[in-house]
């Protein structure tokens, strides 16, 4: 049927549902196509195991953008965001560090340490707000090119260069810090205590193949922290129904909007008419034309499988080619007859309604990184627990519990062995690894999902498994994410765009790529 | 969830009201009985006990602990002889106030600070370099005010070791109540003959009973910080967070405030040599300050008017206020009044505000906002000098 779709969005997680909803906001009639069986990509909820939902992938949200939220109305399709409230570390000697929204009592947790750190632990805060109000307005804005001698593009970098010469130098100096240091030494700036140096370090290298002490993860750090300072938003939330209520609420509301969505629709390469796109061609040979095609896969999908390379600019292949994704995290998840005991805080509390970061140190996760470096799944990793039916009753039947346990480091290549042969015995590591912390743990365990990088690939197509379509480092992002000179959505190939996490700003459930994409892909069809 | 202090086990008893505050993360009562106004009265006619042990508490000892202090504040603490007490801001390299409280000089190369925040990391980072150690004492001190007319007898009866009458006025001394030893210093935050005894926890309880038994005949009762506030604005005493706002918490400038713009530029001294803060201290003595602390006596019959606009008596006699309201100068903006309160022993409505220099003389007629039925409306009010209340007995 020609000409039957203005745009066919390719995938339907969150960023593709999120442009295909805007497009049709703006009057045009939109097709998603998702490989799947059902729509979410890495937000994803399923029952592997009965009565038990597993937020399979991604697992906590905290930088949504409210603009989509309010834009979509999110809210009126079903979007609730549950209150993640506290970060509990638990030691390996029975102590722990428990932090949360009571701000005496999380400084009485960190004196318990250094009585230093807690006084500085505000100043701290009071130093990152700033960092993100910087950094903040560039997540909503378009990049700009710096190499471009337009007189538009000059201008608005002109824009963006006066925001920052209007920090104060103090705050203009931490900024360079922060886009230069490693993220333990950025923290160790303000505090000496080795549980709240991990805990806070380890932010900077989520979905990084790169350690706390690795220059460059004090951004990622940042990017962690931002949804902190959304007036409309907690630090960080717990989607209801796990991340896969966020995709059913963006279906939802694209749905009502016209959208149409084919799941089991797998799309085998983009159709080209000369250098333009004109449509796609599915797995099964159907060919379903459309004036706009636009993929919200990461850059290795988008140009390498769905287009002959040679149809594409070799410097820019060469580019994509370049783009580094090196997976670095694996996921288990369990389902559990019982409540996990905590050695540290046994019973049940607020403090299991919030995340357990296993960071005892920063030499801890260093030297989980060191296992990574040379091609091996950390021996002690580093692991960030949520127990999302102590938030949400809903995920497990009365009394029982499901267990998200986001584990770093697992290389997507390994020197010895595959990810088929290994997968158990990396399962096994994270199990006893918690159960030092947890000891009732191996006794309560139903159910257990272990999630390789590999596994990430091959179940949802994310090249390497790295969970943001792509490091998150300094080199891969704003005007170089993912390729010089293509960081604004657009592709080689006219009428064909991009509009996942590899492209600006990117990484965690933010959908700003999704929608920004969206309002360049208006703005060229005004033009 | 707040602690409870070492008290608790006294007040939690007396506490009819259930009224509970988080000061500082301590359960703090808010008053004891159902109404504040006995208890402001123990204040300024008999005598009243008050647990102020959240305030934040440091040591800084060592050899040159005297020239840490000095760094620090904006005060010479060489003016401040042993058991001698002196009350400071300090500030930042900025000169804007970081926090506000008591230096006691416990002996030749050891001071006791009181802060409202805390300041360990800042203590710290200004004592690098120097031969000394600072140190949070704040759990290791419970804290009692005993303020009011007679609290002079009530100490007086159990307290060994020294005479209290010769104490003067910000002066510290040593002794036993029993045999708990209690350090007392004639410092407190009512503007009115009073005491702070500083204890070791573990005998806090012992401290309170004596205390209250002593004070029987003497109306002691225990009072909360609804009562406390009142007094404090009374004396025209201000209060970090809501007067003015910490340089290390301020997210702009203008949140921001120098000594003399709080009142204080009394304790700053440009002439004891370097300290934090010092040069552009000078530079805005010699500018001029844009703000000025102020207080402000609201017209009484300009306030019945608003009410009586709607048919109402004015509603006024309830608890000190800590939420700002405009000042005007006619149609201008010009400041803020910060905390404001009917004093019931003067009859009066006051204010401790902020305003622009240039409005800020005595006797300068100015316009304070207040809602009535939901409508904002404006009173008239005149600036006057700090303290609105300043017994003999506080100094005699």
């Amino acid at each position: 049927m020609p000409g039957k779709f203005d745009a066919i969005v390719i995938g339907a997680g969150h960023n593709g549902l999120i442009n295909a909803a805007y497009l049709a906001r703006a009057g045009k009639k939109v097709l998603v196509l998702e490989r799947r069986h059902l729509v979410g990509g890495a937000s994803v909820t399923e029952e592997v195991y009965p009565g038990f939902k597993y937020s399979v992938f991604s697992y906590v949200v905290s930088l949504m953008r409210p603009e989509v939220i309010r834009e979509l109305e999110l809210t009126r399709h079903g979007l609730t965001i549950l209150p993640l409230e506290s970060t509990l570390t638990p030691l390996p000697d029975g102590n722990y560090l428990y932090r949360d929204g009571d701000h005496y009592q999380s400084m009485r947790n960190i004196a318990r340490f250094s009585p230093r750190d807690a006084d500085a632990y505000e100043d701290y805060s009071h130093a990152m707000y700033f960092m993100a109000k910087a950094v903040k307005p560039i997540l909503g804005m378009v990049p700009p090119d710096p190499a471009s001698l337009n007189p538009f593009e000059l201008a608005r970098l002109l824009r963006l260069g006066r925001d920052y010469l209007k920090l104060e130098p103090a705050q203009l100096h931490t900024l360079v810090r922060l886009m230069t240091m490693s993220s333990a030494d950025f923290v160790a700036r303000w505090f000496e205590s080795e549980p709240l140096m991990g805990t806070l370090s380890a932010s900077g290298i989520i979905g990084t193949f790169l350690g706390p002490r690795s220059p460059g993860t004090a951004y990622v750090l940042l990017h962690h922290y931002m949804g902190e300072i959304d007036g409309a938003f907690r630090a960080w939330g717990f989607s209801k129904g796990g991340t896969g209520g966020i995709a059913q609420a963006l279906a939802s509301a694209a749905g009502s909007l016209g959208v149409e969505i084919r799941t089991q629709a797998p799309v085998s390469r983009v159709l080209l008419k000369g250098r333009t796109a004109r449509g796609v061609v599915l797995q099964n040979g159907d060919e379903i034309t459309s004036d706009l095609v636009i993929s919200s896969l990461d850059p290795q999908n988008t140009f390498l499988n769905l287009l002959d390379p040679s149809q594409l600019p070799d410097d820019f292949v060469q580019g994509v080619r370049r783009y580094a994704y090196r997976g670095s995290s694996g996921k288990v998840n369990l389902a559990l007859d019982a409540a996990p005991q905590l050695a540290c805080l046994p019973g049940t509390g607020r403090h299991l309604a919030g995340a357990i970061s296993i960071s005892p140190s920063v030499d801890y996760i260093e030297r989980a990184y060191d296992d990574a470096k040379y091609g091996r799944f950390s021996r002690r990793p580093y692991i960030d627990v949520i127990i999302p039916s102590m938030i949400d009753p809903d995920m497990a039947p009365p009394g029982k519990h499901v267990m998200s346990c986001f584990v770093q480091y697992a290389p997507y290549e390994l020197k010895e062995g595959s990810w088929e042969t290994q997968r158990e015995a990396f399962g096994d590591t994270v199990v006893d690894t918690l159960c030092e912390y947890i000891p009732n743990l191996k006794q309560i365990i139903l159910h257990r999902q272990v999630l390789t990088p590999l596994d990430i690939e091959q179940s949802i197509g994310l090249t390497q498994g790295n969970i943001f379509q792509g490091e998150l480092s300094l080199s891969q992002l704003f005007f170089l994410r993912p390729a010089a000179g293509f960081a604004r959505y657009r592709t080689p190939v006219r009428n064909y765009y991009q509009c996942g996490s590899a492209t600006h700003p990117g990484g965690g459930i933010l959908g700003a790529s999704g929608r920004l994409a969206a309002l360049e892909i208006l703005r060229d069809w005004k033009a | 969830m707040p602690i409870p202090s070492p008290f608790h086990a006294r007040t939690s008893v007396l506490c009819e009201s259930h009224e509970w505050r988080n000061w500082a993360g301590y359960l703090a009562a808010g008053l004891y009985e159902p109404g504040h106004e006995r208890e402001y009265y123990a204040i300024r006619n008999s005598a009243a006990l008050i647990d102020v042990t959240p305030l934040y508490k440091y040591e800084i000892i060592g050899p040159q602990a005297e020239g840490a202090v000095n760094r620090i504040i904006t005060r010479d603490i060489r003016r401040c002889k042993v058991d001698q007490v002196i009350y400071t801001p300090w500030c930042d390299d900025q000169g804007k106030v970081i926090d506000d409280g008591t230096v006691s000089h416990l002996s030749e190369s050891a001071f006791r600070i009181t802060a409202a925040e805390p300041n360990l990391a800042w203590f710290q980072d200004c004592c690098f370099g120097l031969d000394c150690q600072v140190a949070d004492v704040t759990t290791e001190l419970a804290a009692l005010a005993l303020q009011g007319p007679n609290s002079r007898p009530i100490l007086e009866k159990i307290f060994s070791g020294m005479y209290l009458s010769p104490l003067q006025y910000y002066r510290l001394a040593h002794g036993h109540v029993g045999r708990i030893p209690v350090t007392v210093s004639r410092t407190g935050y009512t503007g009115d003959l009073g005491y702070e005894l500083w204890v070791a926890p573990q005998y806090a309880e012992a401290l309170w009973d004596m205390l209250m038994e002593a004070g029987q005949g003497y109306g002691i009762s225990p009072a909360g910080i609804v009562a406390l506030d009142i007094a404090r604005i009374e004396a025209g005493l201000i209060m970090l967070q809501v007067d003015y706002i910490s340089a290390r918490k301020s997210y702009i400038e203008a949140q921001k405030s120098s000594p003399y713009e709080i009142g204080m530029g009394w304790a700053v001294d440009l002439e004891k040599g370097d300290f934090i803060g010092r040069k552009a201290l000078a530079a805005e003595k010699k500018a001029g300050s844009k703000w000025k602390l102020v207080g402000l006596e609201v017209d009484w019959q300009s306030l019945e008017a608003l009410y009586a606009r709607v048919g109402l008596a004015p509603q006024l006699t309830g608890r000190a206020s800590r939420s700002a309201v405009p000042i005007y100068n006619d149609e201008f903006h010009t400041g803020q009044a910060t905390s404001h309160t009917f004093s019931p022993i003067l009859k009066k409505y006051i204010a401790i505000g902020t305003l622009e220099s240039r409005y800020a003389g005595p006797g300068r007629a100015l316009q304070v906002e207040f809602t009535v039925e939901y409508v904002r409306l404006r009173a008239e009010a005149t600036v006057v000098k700090l303290p609105f209340y300043n017994p003999a007995r506080k100094r005699a």
